[in-house]
């Protein structure tokens, strides 16, 4: 009775009375292994963290993110020149190279000086490297003084050149500013200019989407049409009518906060739209329709059951929106109708770089767009992962 | 003929998950004869669905056999099956050319969602003659003509014009149609029918459940039938395989299995089914029973209602609804409305079930929430006795209509997207005392702990959030919450249509305690027939928006009276040999259609009106006032 029968290939005959002798256990389906119970009480930010660390590439962007972040705090210390120091004597120096091993011996790191000639034929500025001057490299050092945040002075570095010497890593620009320095620095404003204009452009999609998709009605139906004639403006021109709106008499931190403004404004559509069709949707769960029927206020209503249901799909879609800003305030800088000097942005040091025969002659003056496309990348395969991490049914 | 057509040899199938190996089938062995059908029967997650997946060789990517051999004789058309080659599908590559050479042309499958099963954007001649000319390559009319010949063997009443019609344009009984002609156009050896009638209403399913007997006698195919209703099982198969937990717990034919149940799982299973002949204060018996604690909440109570049977709780009269005639927009143009639910009328007394039976589309949702004053009706009153006064629903404004909430709640029917995901259990069942102020937060926790005991719930799970609960588990949260508020009447809306046979035992016995031992009165909605004469003092039956027969539960079993309510008894298959459906009453239409009702039960424009007429004892049926009883019961 307890063996099943061997049907044999393909057998025939009536089918005998088979009963298991295995005793019936009401619990067997119910079980859970450890790792099962670990993700049962897990909240759902903790699921969507358990999903988002199975996503390498988006975990090593989103590392990468925070050490850039961090690094803004403290790029007067990261830098080895202050922003606007001068060298003179080393106008569009190219880039210098790292070197260890000097004529075969090993010494701490050091750069090659450079000699300087003009040449008169073509009027190009020639550096030779001279591999008599060493330059050591200090660490933990004092060099350029500046004022940390604008707050107190101070002159520690992490990296220095040497006494007298130069390290221009990644060359100067027209001014002998050192290229390094200034990226670092620029990263402070070209990383916040877009999570400022972001907090803008959620606060706008949240409550224009919110109000739109939960009263739906004339106010939904206008909401939509002011998104789309948003949608069909060209873009570019409308930064620049807005961007040329802004009074030269400013001063730079104002013409910072009107640009993230500007941008946040052209770029609240889409967070809006996407808003409003989470909320329709939610609306239709029944745990909406019961906090309905137990007498839930609206405010409580879209606070406690809409707000938390699209939180975390609404911040995945919002770091996929962060790139877009960078790359408006480049472009916007970059047609000098952004940022101004002497506000430091990867925008505003690639304005340097409009002319072809500059960009031919003093190549390094491109630089500024590495970081540019390494931190979009990054926030994109970042929000990419978030965004999966937060979908329900992945 | 001899023989058979697939035997299946201590088949393994694991899963991975989390990177360990999940085993959900385990050594399964079965055989399906030539032209018998073979019912595989189990609760969700059994395993049942996979075998089925395995056959055909669709397992999901992390799904492998691990162990086994799946063996199918494979014969040439019109040859004797005994003398086929016999392959091992097992063995096959994924997607390879044998595999898809078996799919479809030996092997054919209707699945449970017939809308989700066809494409939108094909006409349904065109998906079945796809088939066709997949593995029998044949000039285009003569494949159009084969494609209408198989629409009117599955029972299209026009083949030439329903060719061209798309699957939106089908009732979801023609579209299981439509998906069997599909899986039959190739003549097939075999066909897995994965819950084929699941989502159909009563009255469907026994017309499909017809036409798939007659369609085998015809074409002499196996059938695996795969379902968790043993309803169909003992009207359709010929052997049974009782599958749980990923192992078969007993296999034998049709008669040994119901005559003579052995293994303790399929005896409960067996009890666990609610049926028509129940004695009263007979209890179904739970597969697994949780413990309940109500001696907590009883003494919670604000006053212990004294039920005398005329007292009524909640009296609607002449509701009207009517959907879909609001404005589109600037340019659309405004479209008539559907009338969901007209001029219905009827009262709850003060603590008992009343039931309200039909099929989709009747309007019974609506009339929940329209009682629920979750929807606005058109027209018509909602009366709620509180016992001191009587309150007209329809009258209160919003602040009033928030302090009357407490006295009416509700329990929903999919229990996954009632209870949100991003709070814990102890903020949802605590959440409508707070929207009240109901206690200081100690005590709110206090009664929540109190709540889950009363429903049969750890209270250690207080922390936890809804994914980690099994269907049953959320359905008890979601009946705590609806008590929390110590509410009187509650509605349920299909509160176990989604749960598995044996949780709904488990379920409506809780139903069942919580109502004698606080005195709630409920209105039960439900399409399950037996579960709502299991539930139900008084029932309700509702076709088109109207109430057409309201009676006491017994006699509307007995002696039924409207012609819908009789098609409706006469369709529910019945877990018992000695009563097989009848299949030539069935084949007549839907029990919806109007046309067959008889004159007394129709309305004909300019003609007289129908109304409610008593027959006695509480019995009303929906019908010309001057129609004559004899006429009825014809």
């Amino acid at each position: 009775m307890n063996v099943m029968p061997p049907a044999g290939p393909l057998g025939s005959g009536p089918l005998p009375h088979y009963v298991s002798n295995a005793p019936f256990d009401p619990k067997a389906a119910e079980k859970l292994s450890p790792a099962q119970e670990r993700i049962y009480l897990a909240s759902q930010w903790q699921l969507m963290w358990i999903k988002f660390k199975r996503h390498r590439l988006a975990l090593v962007s989103g590392a990468f993110l925070l050490a850039l972040y961090l690094m803004i705090l403290v790029c007067e210390v990261l830098a080895p020149y202050e922003n606007q120091s001068r060298h003179t004597d080393f106008i569009r120096a190219p880039p210098q190279s790292l070197h260890i091993f000097d004529n075969g011996t090993l010494r701490s790191p050091f750069v090659y000086g450079y000699v300087y000639k003009l040449n008169l034929e073509n009027l190009k500025r020639e550096y030779t490297v001279d591999t008599n001057q060493v330059h050591p490299i200090r660490f933990f050092c004092s060099g350029d003084s500046y004022r940390f945040w604008g707050l107190f002075t101070a002159d520690f570095h992490l990296v220095c050149p040497a006494k007298d010497g130069q390290m221009f890593l990644l060359g100067t620009d027209r001014l002998g500013r050192d290229m390094l320095s200034r990226i670092i620095y620029g990263a402070r404003i070209s990383l916040t200019v877009g999570l400022i204009g972001i907090f803008i452009s959620f606060g706008l999609g949240i409550l224009l989407g919110g109000l739109a998709g939960y009263y739906g009605g004339t106010f939904d139906m206008l909401t939509q049409r002011a998104i789309e004639i948003v949608h069909s403006l060209p873009h570019i021109p409308i930064w620049l009518a807005l961007a040329s709106v802004i009074p030269a008499s400013w001063s730079p931190i104002l013409v910072y906060f009107a640009i993230t403004i500007i941008l946040g404004l052209m770029d609240w559509t889409g967070l809006a739209r996407s808003v409003r069709s989470k909320l329709l949707a939610l609306r239709e769960e029944d745990y909406v329709l019961a906090a309905q029927l137990m007498g839930a206020r609206t405010p409580r209503i879209v606070g406690r059951h809409l707000i938390p249901g699209f939180m975390s799909h609404l911040i995945a879609s919002a770091t996929i929106t962060i790139p877009k800003m960078i790359l408006g305030e480049t472009a916007l800088s970059f047609l000098g109708l952004g940022l101004r000097p002497p506000i430091t942005s990867w925008g505003v040091m690639l304005n340097e770089a409009q002319n072809i025969n500059v960009v031919a002659l003093y190549p390094w003056l491109m630089i500024p767009v590495v970081p540019v496309i390494l931190v979009i990348l990054a926030f994109n395969f970042f929000g990419d992962g978030l965004r999966d991490a937060a979908d329900p049914y992945h | 003929m001899q023989g058979n057509i697939l035997s299946i040899e201590e088949l393994s199938i694991a899963f991975a998950l989390h990177g360990q190996q999940n085993e959900v089938v385990r050594k399964v062995s079965f055989r399906i004869p030539a032209g018998k059908t073979v019912a595989l029967v189990g609760e969700s997650g059994s395993g049942k669905s996979v075998i089925s997946q395995a056959i055909m060789g669709l397992l999901p990517k992390a799904g492998g056999i691990t162990h086994g051999r799946i063996l199918f004789r494979k014969s040439a058309h019109g040859e004797d099956a005994s003398k086929g080659q016999i392959v091992d599908i097992a063995g096959f590559e994924r997607d390879g050319e044998d595999i898809r050479d078996l799919r479809g042309d030996h092997i054919g499958m209707i699945f449970q969602e017939p809308m989700s099963s066809l494409s939108p954007v094909h006409t349904i001649g065109d998906q079945i003659e796809e088939a066709l000319q997949l593995h029998r390559p044949v000039p285009k009319d003569q494949a159009r003509a084969k494609t209408e010949e198989m629409l009117k063997l599955v029972g299209f009443r026009d083949p030439h014009a329903s060719y061209d019609k798309y699957s939106f344009e089908l009732s979801g009984g023609l579209r299981q149609r439509a998906m069997l002609a599909m899986a039959l156009i190739c003549r097939p050896a075999l066909l897995i029918a994965d819950e084929p009638t699941t989502a159909l209403d009563v009255t469907i399913q026994a017309q499909v459940l017809d036409l798939m007997r007659s369609l085998q006698n015809e074409f002499g195919m196996a059938i695996l039938l795969i379902t968790h209703d043993l309803g169909i099982v003992a009207n359709l198969a010929d052997e049974v395989v009782v599958i749980y937990h990923g192992e078969i717990m007993e296999a034998g034919t049709v008669e040994d299995i119901f005559r003579n149940p052995q293994h303790p799982y399929l005896k409960a299973l067996i009890r666990a089914l609610p049926q028509f002949d129940m004695k009263p204060g007979e209890r179904l018996v739970a597969l697994r029973d949780a413990k309940q604690d109500l001696g907590a909440l009883v003494g919670t109570r604000r006053h212990a209602p004294a039920a005398t049977a005329s007292d009524v709780i909640l009296s609607v009269r002449n509701l009207r609804k009517t959907y879909g005639s609001r404005k589109a927009g600037w340019f659309g143009a405004s479209s008539a409305g559907v009338v969901a639910v007209d001029d219905v009328s009827f009262d709850i007394k003060r603590g008992e079930c009343l039931g309200l039976v039909g099929e989709s589309g009747s309007g019974k949702t609506t009339v929940s929430k329209l009682m629920m004053r979750a929807v606005k009706p058109d027209s018509g009153s909602i009366v709620f006795n509180s016992g001191s006064e009587a309150i007209d629903l329809m009258a209160l404004d919003e602040e009033r209509l928030r302090a009357f909430r407490p006295k009416m709640q509700m329990i929903f029917q999919d229990p996954v997207s009632s209870l949100s995901p991003r709070m814990t259990v102890l903020n949802i069942i605590r959440e409508p005392m707070e929207i009240h102020g109901d206690g200081t937060p100690e005590e709110q926790t206090r009664r929540v702990t109190e709540l889950m005991s009363a429903v049969g719930l750890d209270p250690r799970f207080l922390n936890r959030y809804p994914h980690s609960f099994s269907g049953g588990q959320r359905q008890r949260i979601g009946i705590a919450r609806a008590l929390a508020l110590n509410p009187e009447l509650i509605v349920c809306d299909e509160p176990v249509s989604a749960l598995d046979v044996s949780v709904q035992a488990q379920i409506l016995n809780l139903l069942k305690d919580l109502q004698k031992e606080l005195g709630l009165t409920y209105m039960f909605i439900s399409h399950n027939l037996a579960v709502v004469d299991y539930m139900a003092n008084r029932i309700a039956v509702m076709a088109h928006g109207r109430i057409v027969e309201i009676a006491p539960r017994h006699a509307l079993f007995n002696r039924p009276m409207h012609p819908y309510t009789r098609a409706l008894l006469k369709a529910v298959p019945f877990a018992d040999l000695d009563r097989p459906l009848d299949f030539n009453y069935l084949s007549r239409g839907s029990a919806s259609d109007t046309r067959l009702w008889g004159p007394a039960f129709v309305e004909e424009a300019g003609g007289t009106s129908l109304g409610s007429l008593d027959l006695g004892d509480g019995h009303f049926v929906l019908a010309k006032p001057n129609a004559d009883l004899k006429d009825l019961q014809a």
